[in-house]
């Protein structure tokens, strides 16, 4: 068993629902609940839940922040965006700060979104834990360093008081790490990222973000497509239209929900978890882009259906 | 997928037929390379005829974006006319109804683009 529980899901920036924003949901929960009346708190909460979240919740603002669960006793996670915040609250929260745990941490890059939230992932500063930091970039510490450094921060990396390891990884090889095979992969983005396939239990989960996947090379795509293939999940950084990265934003280093289904329908991946969504879009919009891409999914369907969602914060997908 | 263009004076009508998908979108390219060098050379306009499209992939999109950028940095037009209710779809969902023209129909698009080839397209139809 597999469980992946999504902390951050935003890119490039965290947003935060506003006070209009939820002035806005209240008054369409009202509208549709208007003239009805609820014979317990279940019915209540049942209607609610109908709701959908751009009116009953909200898809969340935190940038990545992706944990995956295998029923090893070590924490995995995905990237340092400010989902690393609540993220390692819970954690001390579950464990109390003076039971030291391990923390296995995969680095899709240093972009600034991927690690502002870790000068405020509390576990790092305790004595005891221990934080494993892998990544594709040979200069990873580089970037965690300087991001901590005077003045932007007040509390240099070095004086954190966690045991902090970086362990460089290489693509086009498999390594066995907390319970998991890792394998990952090199992807086009400025300063490059890199790609992960988690294999555990017979079930198999490809975080892909902050990468431009264009399609236009069949060799490259043939590449993308195996290591995709048969994946139970795939993570997929969805954060613009095709028509905006073949435009105004090619090169930007981002993908669209277009070539998520395309890629995951070549490689015969079960489910397209949409992610790293564009922090202009509010909860509507990407709703709708979810409800467009599950068209698209049915309108170019050619084997069996591939399952599509969205990501958001504290979302949980059990594989 | 069958490929086939007419010039109707500054205006070249093409018609791409079945499905654009990722191994024919390559074919779209080649076929309608030449038919962009001749609208460039002529300062025209290109419409490609998609009432007999019936699937476009991402690949075959790309490709219809690179042509429109080629043309629109040497003063040259293109659109897409009479797309079918799924094409409609995708153009949609990949929100290009914000980057390219899209018109109802071939006349309709000739009609914006030039008199003289809206009257050789309307006498050919008579």
């Amino acid at each position: 068993m597999m469980r992946i529980r999504f902390w951050g899901t935003r890119g490039s920036l965290p947003v935060a629902l506003t006070a209009f924003g939820v002035r806005d949901k209240l008054i369409r929960a009202l509208r549709a609940a208007s003239g009805r009346t609820f014979a317990s708190d279940d019915d209540l909460v049942a209607f609610v839940d109908r709701l959908g979240l751009s009116v009953a919740g909200s898809y969340g603002g935190h940038t990545s922040c992706v944990e995956i669960e295998t029923g090893s006793s070590d924490y995995i996670l995905c990237d340092l965006g400010t989902g690393v915040r609540p993220f390692g609250q819970k954690a001390i929260a579950r464990h109390g700060p003076a039971s030291p745990q391990t923390y296995h941490i995969f680095m899709s890059h240093v972009h600034w979104d991927h690690i502002m939230g870790f000068p405020f992932f509390t576990p790092a500063y305790i004595p005891g834990n221990r934080l494993r930091i892998y990544g594709g970039h040979e200069k990873l510490m580089e970037a965690f360093c300087r991001q901590q450094a005077a003045p932007s921060f007040p509390v240099e990396f070095a004086t954190l008081g966690a045991s902090i390891e970086f362990v460089h990884l290489q693509p086009g090889r498999q390594y066995e790490i907390a319970g998991m095979q890792v394998n990952l992969m090199l992807q086009r983005h400025a300063g490059d990222s890199y790609g992960y396939r988690f294999t555990s239990g017979g079930r198999s989960v490809v975080y892909t973000t902050d990468s431009e996947h264009t399609l236009e090379d069949a060799k490259e795509t043939g590449i993308y497509v195996n290591f995709f293939r048969d994946a139970d999940l795939v993570v997929f950084d969805a954060m613009y239209s095709l028509a905006d990265t073949i435009s105004v934003k090619a090169d930007w280093g981002h993908s669209s929900n277009i070539v998520g289904v395309e890629l995951c329908q070549l490689a015969g991946a079960r489910q397209l978890c949409l992610f790293h969504h564009e922090p202009i879009h509010g909860d509507d919009a990407i709703e709708r882009i979810l409800a467009e891409t599950r068209r698209y999914e049915e309108i170019t369907r050619f084997g069996k259906p591939l399952l599509v969602t969205a990501a958001y914060d504290g979302m949980e997908i059990e594989l | 997928m069958e490929f086939s263009s007419q010039r109707l004076a500054d205006v070249f009508v093409a018609e791409p037929v079945g499905q654009i998908d990722h191994p024919n979108a390559e074919r779209l390219r080649q076929a309608l390379a030449p038919v962009l060098d001749a609208t460039v050379l002529a300062k025209g306009a290109v419409v490609l005829d998609f009432s007999r499209v019936t699937y476009i992939s991402s690949m075959g999109l790309r490709i219809l974006l690179m042509a429109a950028k080629q043309l629109r940095a040497q003063d040259a037009r293109i659109a897409v006319a009479a797309l079918q209710p799924v094409v409609t779809e995708i153009f949609d969902i990949a929100r290009f109804n914000h980057v390219l023209e899209i018109f109802p129909t071939v006349r309709a698009a000739l009609e914006q683009f030039s008199g003289s080839a809206l009257a050789a397209y309307d006498a050919a139809a008579t």
